[in-house]
């Protein structure tokens, strides 16, 4: 899924090579189980100074701690997804169970999936935090809070998920937030059929057993008819017992889609973080329009604009020469600041719009791709399935004519 | 073949033939061949029933079907008869079979009544699976030694109006029907070999039964299997409404599962129109092949009941009363006919099922080509924007 050859995995092969079970106290001094990943990596070239070991072990929490990182620290950038906390759009013989070893299996493959992605990334891989997230076992947590990110992800959280208007964002952008939504919510109702079709699926070869044991029952009370009737059983046994490899297979291809649910979050999150950006930008130019009406009215003496001093010397009575012309000079330096801040927040804005888009136009090529291939191997995986059928259903024939 | 026919299909009397059926003379010749093998016998009696025509009268609608006769038997009057029947017409001659020849086994006959609604009973599909079954009812009763012989036979197939020769034979065959109800005797001991019938259709109706649940039980889910389908196919084609690339593959993907949502509703209707009621068509027949055997041990409890008087009256030194000899000549005649009749049951029931399990077998393999047609062929589909672009790069 990943292209070798970019970035950091041109000089480093990283793998999550194993999981493994651990116990032990918790932050509230209570005693519990989870698992850890061994994360494998090999150097070619030798760029940071520290010394690099071979392999260390990370659990979950420490993928979300890094992916939370590279949220706040590259705001312009569509962040790979983790796999998913919880199993979800599970069907009913596939566990939900964070400890089942499938479902460890499952997201071992996953971590390694997104490591590889930030490995690729042409802005996210020459991160030094990524870097020691890989090769640093202890003390990388503390490295990590001393950049301060905290504070940034408070913020960043609080501003995502309020609501304001914004007057003019860019156009792509809109399109682009549509875009993940209208894909966040085709992928969830797809995975969700999905997994009941594969319940649904799994009953229909399942009772085909029963033939098995029926028709061994009968073969029994028969002579000429028996061989072959038992033979034929077997091979509808063996059609039931198919059905477990063709579903595991198919949760490979359901992990693919899943992995696009939730980089359909990461698309949004940008386009939020953009319509921040412009937000800031027209609170300040609004403010700087605004600052500046005040001192024209103060030059010209007309009141246009509302204000609380202007209010109270009208009721209490005018001002002297000298109020007023403090309460000028200090207009003229807000102003001042205030156009300062028009200009930092709009090339803010620009720069982000510019790294934005370039990162945007990356993930579209990459999810074009990726979906495409995952469609090509789901086809791949229904002609394998469809020519198991008719293999195990000739050989039950043959039997019968044998009869 | 002893004698060489005249193809053409007009009748001496001068009954104009319905030459607009599809049915050439080559084709009938092929359908004049029996499924059985009969290893060299010489057959001189050859029944087909074919071209179904639908009636639509004030009172009902119903289908007929042509039943084409050939044949070198004396009992016959002409060596040739065309007429058309109904179901009705061969539920009948079943009846008068069963009642006329009690110590034989009488072939089935497909289930009379189906449930309205659930099965279109005017379908082209339902038609020709219920002509096929009728077809093989005639042909194995055209093979019997002894019901190929019995007039109610005869009449079906030449009587241009059944319903006269209904009634006059009802009445004369009252009385000899009525010979055969004995009752009220007890069986000392059944012959392990009428003994081994008995439960051997007793296991063989379980395990039918067995199998008829299973097949509901595939159907069912299979079903609930295409409702999801169903739904699933559409959210592909939802999706690639707003993309752009994926366009032409996501639209694929929703038209190959929508192929196969076809492929598998043909599927469970199969099952159900075709595999189903033989099945049930079975149990039926066994429920009657154990009557027979019921009748058997009846009439031999009467021989055993009446000897065991005569018997007790050896003293009087009085001959066997020609009444229990007669019951002695049923029971010989009965089991004979039974023993007889049990061997060719055998072999049918053996080819019956083979041809039903193989046809499931190749419903099944049919369903997974077309699938597998669809999925092939959507591959380059997916595949093609990655080959214009290795051309391009």
């Amino acid at each position: 899924m990943v292209e070798k050859g970019t970035s950091l995995l041109k000089m480093m092969e990283i793998s999550v090579a194993e999981a493994e079970k651990r116990t032990g106290k918790n932050a509230v001094n209570m005693q519990e189980t989870y698992t850890v990943y061994l994360i494998e990596t090999s150097v070619e070239h030798i760029i940071w100074t520290n010394p690099v070991p071979d392999s260390l072990w990370r659990r979950y929490s420490e993928f979300e701690l890094l992916r939370n990182y590279l949220l706040v620290t590259y705001p312009f950038s569509v962040v790979p997804p983790l796999p998913e906390k919880r199993a979800e759009f599970v069907w009913h013989k596939l566990s939900a169970d964070n400890m089942d070893p499938d479902f460890v299996e499952r997201r071992r493959v996953g971590l390694e999936n997104f490591l590889l992605r930030v490995a690729s990334h042409p802005d996210l891989s020459s991160d030094k935090i990524f870097y020691s997230f890989l090769t640093e076992e202890n003390g990388w947590k503390e490295t990590v809070f001393e950049t301060g990110f905290q504070a940034k992800a408070d913020s960043r959280l609080k501003a995502l998920n309020a609501t304001f208007r914004v007057k003019n964002p860019d156009k792509r952008f809109a399109e682009m937030k549509h875009y993940g939504d209208e894909l966040q919510s085709v992928i969830s109702q797809l995975l969700r059929v999905r997994a009941r079709a594969a319940d649904r699926l799994y009953g229909v070869y399942k009772v085909h057993g029963n033939y098995g044991r029926v028709f061994s029952e009968w073969s029994a009370i028969e002579k000429e008819m028996g061989d072959g009737l038992q033979s034929a059983g077997h091979h509808m046994d063996a059609y039931a017992a198919s059905v477990d490899d063709i579903l595991e297979e198919e949760e490979h291809y359901a992990d693919q889609l899943k992995e696009y649910l939730f980089y359909a979050d990461a698309l949004r999150a940008v386009c939020r973080k953009h319509e921040l950006t412009q937000y800031e930008l027209e609170m300040a130019a609004q403010d700087l329009t605004s600052k500046k009406q005040q001192r024209e009215e103060l030059a010209t003496g007309t009141i246009r604009t509302f204000s609380l001093k202007g209010m109270t010397s009208k009721l209490f009575g005018q001002e002297t020469p000298e109020q007023r012309e403090a309460k000028v000079k200090m207009l003229e330096t807000q102003i001042e600041e205030g156009e300062e801040l028009v200009k930092e927040r709009n090339t803010e804005c620009e720069e982000f719009v510019k790294s934005a888009w370039v990162d945007i136009e990356r993930f579209k090529e990459q999810k074009d791709h990726d979906l495409r291939e995952a469609l090509i191997s789901y086809a791949i995986m229904q002609i394998s399935m469809c020519k198991k059928g008719i293999q195990v259903w000739n050989n039950a024939k043959e039997c019968f004519s044998k009869m | 073949m002893s004698k060489i026919f005249n193809w053409d299909l007009i009748l001496p009397n001068g009954t104009p033939v319905d030459t607009s059926s599809p049915a050439s003379s080559s084709s009938l010749l092929n359908r004049l061949q029996l499924d059985d093998d009969l290893d060299g016998e010489t057959r001189d009696l050859f029944v087909t029933v074919d071209d179904p025509k639908k009636h639509v009268s004030t009172m009902e609608t119903y289908i007929t079907y042509r039943v084409c006769t050939k044949t070198t038997r004396t009992e016959f009057d002409l060596p040739e008869y065309t007429v058309r029947r109904r179901y009705q017409d061969f539920d009948w001659l079943r009846n008068k079979l069963e009642e006329s020849q009690p110590t034989h086994l009488i072939p089935p006959l497909p289930e009379k009544f189906v449930m309205k609604g659930v099965v279109d009973r005017f379908s082209e599909e339902f038609v020709e699976t219920r002509r096929k079954a009728l077809d093989k009812f005639l042909k194995r009763v055209a093979d019997h030694p002894v019901l190929s012989f019995n007039e109610h036979f005869n009449a079906f197939l030449s009587a241009k109006d059944l319903n006269k020769r209904q009634g006059l034979a009802l009445l004369t065959k009252m009385g000899e029907s009525v010979k055969y109800v004995t009752g009220g005797y007890k069986l000392r001991a059944r012959p392990v070999e009428f003994a081994a019938m008995g439960d051997y259709l007793d296991l063989f109706t379980q395990k039918l039964g067995t199998i008829d649940r299973i097949a509901q039980r595939i159907i069912k889910e299979q079903s609930e299997f295409l409702m999801e389908l169903r739904e699933y196919g559409p959210v592909y084609s939802s999706w690639s409404s707003f993309e752009e690339d994926l366009h032409d593959p996501l639209e694929g993907v929703s038209g190959c599962v929508s192929n196969c949502s076809s492929a598998l509703e043909e599927l469970t209707e199969d099952m159900s129109e075709d595999f189903l009621p033989v099945l049930r068509e079975y149990v039926l027949y066994i429920e009657s092949m154990k009557n027979v055997l019921k009748k058997r041990d009846q009439v031999q409890a009467e021989y055993e009941t009446k000897l065991e008087a005569v018997v007790f009256r050896e003293d009087k030194k009085t001959p066997v009363p020609t009444d229990v000899e007669k019951c002695q000549d049923r029971v010989e005649c009965f089991n004979a006919d039974l023993k007889a009749d049990w061997d060719r049951w055998e072999n049918n029931k053996r080819q019956d099922f083979r041809q039903l399990l193989t046809g499931m077998a190749d419903k099944n393999i049919q369903y997974y080509e077309k699938c597998l047609a669809a999925w092939e062929s959507l591959i380059p589909v997916l595949q093609d924007k990655q080959e214009a672009e290795g051309e391009t790069s």
